[in-house]
């Protein structure tokens, strides 16, 4: 492609590269800082190497470096990136139109918000072929196809038709793959192309990614947090922290024989030691024979759910997105009021609509969501969010009330220095703590968790998973805990719930969820959580016994 | 044609009818507040008591107010507007003429300012917080700042008075062709469109900067489109509904808002018909012009609200 061809075999040549940003903090003078310090790598024509670390490592924005981008005001600063032989930093901005969506592509986190809502499909997969004069416009939009047909996309005859909203998550993340291979390239970046998927349907489109790469001989970039899924595609791993390198080897050497401690932390992240508690006699919270609909009746999303939880216990709910978990938490908390069944709490028999309910219930059912950043006012301090519950409830003011906050951000192991921060100030675990002390102050039996942990890097999840275990211990709090992350679910339950389609399709303690014989979906959803194993992902797909529901 | 766009345009025309009727009550009821009536109007303060009930009597004012709206209401849907008190003409066909005239204005003065707006609103995106997007919207809110008024006399000085190439009265008559036309009303509609680009060119701007923000705009970047096919292809048809919605705006304030530049450059549409007939105290025509104002100004509504559905690939083409 390139006009000097390198020596043979090296495609990409990264030579301490240095990236650089401007914040401006509020009420500071604007300050430079360094996103990434002096990183050097190579890869070879049709390798894949996994750039893996937390957020804020600095993997995007060196995977971004390849087509000589930088999001938001990033400059790269220093160093050299050299691709098919030449320093695509001195090709300037002509340089980079010209590599980009034809040496190079890029495949995003979420197609869904990838794809242009107001375009077919088949213009955009093209687009990049036709724009480069690669391809005719026939020839692209065969190529297409056929790549469409490799990705296991249903009529792929006809998807390019379709638009963007007519396809589902883990469709469109396939269709965005075939638009990065149509213009074959020699590179893709993929940045964290499965995270915003199912278990169930990520384990498919990794297979697809796999087989095309495979095929197709094109190298690839794969950026990712889940140690357990680049394990699955590459050839090399490099592991990346606050934009330095921390270790970079073959795939066995990393998730085998880890060489560095932060390493093996992210290997070793996810074993969590909980002793799962025997169900009491009486349950606390009792959902009997709960049926929820959306929009006036036409949308079942609950149907006759039951479930109870114990005091002080933590029963998991797990499933994949649509199957009703967090429309369960609305219905207990009365934001989506039951067509049919109750929820009864301590003996009684709660209001169904959350305005029928005394000040006494609200203050039992707490809840703590995904988001810690939009569930909090950014114009309140850290003091101000935790005191309003105290406020509420029971009418502390003053000293009084500041104390109580300071016992409560100990309790969530935050110094007393974060009592008048914002929490802009705060990173996403100390958010979700914040959030976590908010539901505490208000001395529920029960705080409802929703995905506390989806939006947070494993190492930080871990952490809060831990919290709420030991707070579990301390406050002797019950929590209901919505996941689609069954090793989260490993670590915390005393009893599980899985759900599919708006039913409960397994449920009790915990052991006995986990141990087979299981129901088809259960199966499903276990044989998909990646394991930190080389070779799993084709003995996962081996032996299915049915389709994920995204497919 | 896919039933939820259709379900939600007749929704929309639906509402656009009631809406209609109900501005019909409100200039009735308004005129029947004022004091006196149209035999006193008619008759002036030196007429008798006789005389009056007599008129009215003729008149029909006798009669309750709703049946004497719907009176008036059958007579607009059958296109009768009235009479004009003071000169005694039917209302519909001295409008007709003038209607014709202000819609000529607006289509050109729209012509002009519409593309202009959208494509400076485009370079300004194009060259965000540089020299040329402060230049561009300095000059455009500055024209927008000026009283139309004072904008007329600047342009009849220059270009009428200083240079003579194109007259300060923009008098148009039958048989005109339309050169001539077009030379005439070359400076209320330059006038027009300095008054309505610069929201129009901002309200662009602020729609497409507002999507310039999403991953497929990074996308297309990334496919390697220059900046202004990043712009053009991918951020602009999605930020089509604002954009539609303020340029509807904006043309329903070129039909029903030019009344002072009418005045101005002494046009002769539905503008200068008001104001004469609002000195003259001539009751149905202002309700006769107030009605098509407010049907010009609903009916241009309904039409943004049916672009910005039609645009719109999730309702256009269903799961």
């Amino acid at each position: 492609m390139a006009d000097g061809k390198a020596k043979s075999g090296l495609l990409l040549d990264i030579r301490n590269l240095r990236i650089e940003a401007t914040v401006y903090p509020p009420g500071e003078a604007p300050k430079t800082i360094t996103l990434v310090h002096d990183v050097s790598l190579t890869l070879e024509k049709g390798k894949v190497l996994g750039l893996i670390g937390e957020s804020g490592a600095g993997k995007s924005t060196i995977g971004l470096s390849s087509m000589g981008y930088g999001r938001g005001g990033v400059r790269i600063t220093g160093g050299e990136v050299i691709l098919n032989g030449r320093d695509i930093l001195k090709g300037g901005k002509e340089g980079f139109r010209k590599l980009r969506g034809r040496e190079v592509c890029y495949v995003a986190q979420s197609a869904a918000a990838a794809f242009n809502p107001a375009h077919r499909l088949m213009d955009q997969v093209v687009e990049a072929s036709l724009l480069h004069g690669t391809a005719t416009r026939a020839e692209a939009e065969k190529r297409a196809v056929a790549l469409f047909r490799k990705l296991s996309l249903p009529n792929p005859e006809t998807i390019g038709e379709r638009f963007p909203h007519q396809v589902s998550g883990g469709q469109l993340q396939r269709v965005m793959t075939a638009m990065a291979l149509c213009s074959e390239p020699d590179l893709i970046v993929f940045d964290e192309p499965t995270t915003a998927l199912d278990v169930t349907t990520q384990i498919d489109v990794l297979a697809a990614i796999k087989d095309a790469i495979r095929d197709t001989h094109v190298a690839a970039l794969y950026i990712t947090h889940d140690l357990a899924v680049v394990a699955q595609v590459s050839d090399e791993i490099m592991v990346l922290r606050h934009g330095r390198l921390v270790e970079w080897g073959g795939t066995r050497q990393i998730i085998k024989e880890p060489r560095q401690e932060y390493t093996n932390a992210l290997v070793s992240v996810h074993e969590i030691e909980h002793k799962e508690q025997q169900p009491g006699t009486t349950p606390m919270l009792s959902v009997k024979n709960v049926t929820a609909a959306y929009g006036g009746g036409h949308v079942k999303v609950l149907k006759n759910v039951s479930v109870d939880i114990f005091p002080g216990q933590t029963l998991a709910v797990v499933g994949e997105s649509g199957s009703g978990k967090s429309t369960l938490a609305r219905a207990i908390t009365g934001l989506l009021p039951p067509e049919q069944g109750s929820v009864v709490f301590d003996g009684r028999t709660l209001g169904n609509k959350l305005s029928d309910r005394p000040k006494e219930d609200l203050q039992q059912l707490q809840m703590i969501y995904q988001m810690a950043d939009v569930a909090m006012n950014p114009r309140q301090t850290v003091g101000t969010i935790i005191g309003r519950p105290l406020e509420f409830y029971f009418g502390m003011k003053g000293r009084e009330r500041d104390k109580r906050v300071n016992e409560l951000l100990d309790e969530i192991e935050m110094g007393k220095g974060f009592i008048d921060r914002y929490p802009a100030e705060l990173s996403g675990g100390q958010k979700q703590r914040v959030c976590i002390a908010r539901s505490l102050a208000a001395k529920p039996k029960l705080i409802i968790c929703d995905e506390v942990t989806s939006a947070l890097d494993p190492l930080v999840a871990n952490g809060i998973l831990k919290l709420l275990l030991n707070l579990q211990q301390v406050e002797k709090v019950a929590y209901l805990f919505i996941t689609h992350d069954l090793a989260t679910v490993k670590s915390i339950a005393d009893s599980i719930a899985v759900m599919y389609r708006g039913e409960v399709v397994r449920y009790g303690s915990k052991s006995k969820v986990l141990t087979p014989p299981f129901d088809a979906y259960t199966d499903l959803l276990l044989s998909s959580v990646p394991e930190m194993e080389i070779g799993w992902l084709e003995k996962a797909i081996a032996g299915r016994r049915m389709e994920s529901a995204g497919n | 044609m896919s039933s939820p766009i259709v379900k939600l345009v007749a929704q929309r025309i639906a509402l656009g009818i009631l809406l209609l009727l109900a501005v019909s009550v409100l200039i009735f009821a308004g005129t029947q507040i004022l004091p006196g009536d149209v035999a006193q109007a008619i008759l002036g303060q030196s007429a008798t008591p006789e005389s009056l009930a007599n008129l009215r009597e003729q008149l029909g004012l006798n009669q309750p107010a709703y049946i004497r709206y719907f009176h008036w209401l059958g007579g607009v849907l059958t296109g009768d507007l009235g009479t004009a008190m003071s000169s005694g003409q039917d209302i519909a066909t001295s409008i007709k003429e003038r209607l014709w005239n202000t819609l000529f204005l607006a289509f050109w003065a729209a012509i002009v300012a519409i593309p202009l707006a959208i494509t400076l609103g485009l370079i300004a995106v194009r060259y965000r917080n540089g020299w040329v997007d402060k230049l561009i919207s300095g000059v455009a809110l500055a024209s927008t700042s000026f009283p139309e008024f004072f904008i007329g006399y600047l342009l009849v000085f220059y270009f009428a008075v200083e240079h003579q190439w194109f007259p300060a009265i923009s008098t148009v008559y039958e048989g005109m062709s339309l050169g001539e036309r077009l030379q005439a009303i070359a400076l209320p509609a330059a006038a027009l469109t300095l008054v309505v680009l610069a929201h129009m060119m901002r309200m662009t701007r602020a729609a497409i900067l507002n999507v310039m923000q999403s991953a497929y705009v990074e996308t297309a970047e990334l496919k390697g489109l220059s900046a202004f096919a990043v712009i053009r292809k991918h951020a602009f048809p999605n930020a089509i509904a604002p954009i539609i919605n303020v340029v509807m705006l904006n043309l329903a304030y070129l039909v029903v808002g030019v009344v002072v530049v009418e005045v101005i450059f002494v046009y002769p549409g539905m503008g200068q018909y008001l104001v004469d007939h609002v000195t003259k105290r001539d009751v149905p025509v202002v309700q006769a012009v107030g009605l098509i104002f407010a049907a010009v100004y609903i009916s241009l509504n309904i039409i943004a609200d049916i672009a910005a559905i039609v645009a719109n690939p999730r309702l256009r083409h269903p799961k």
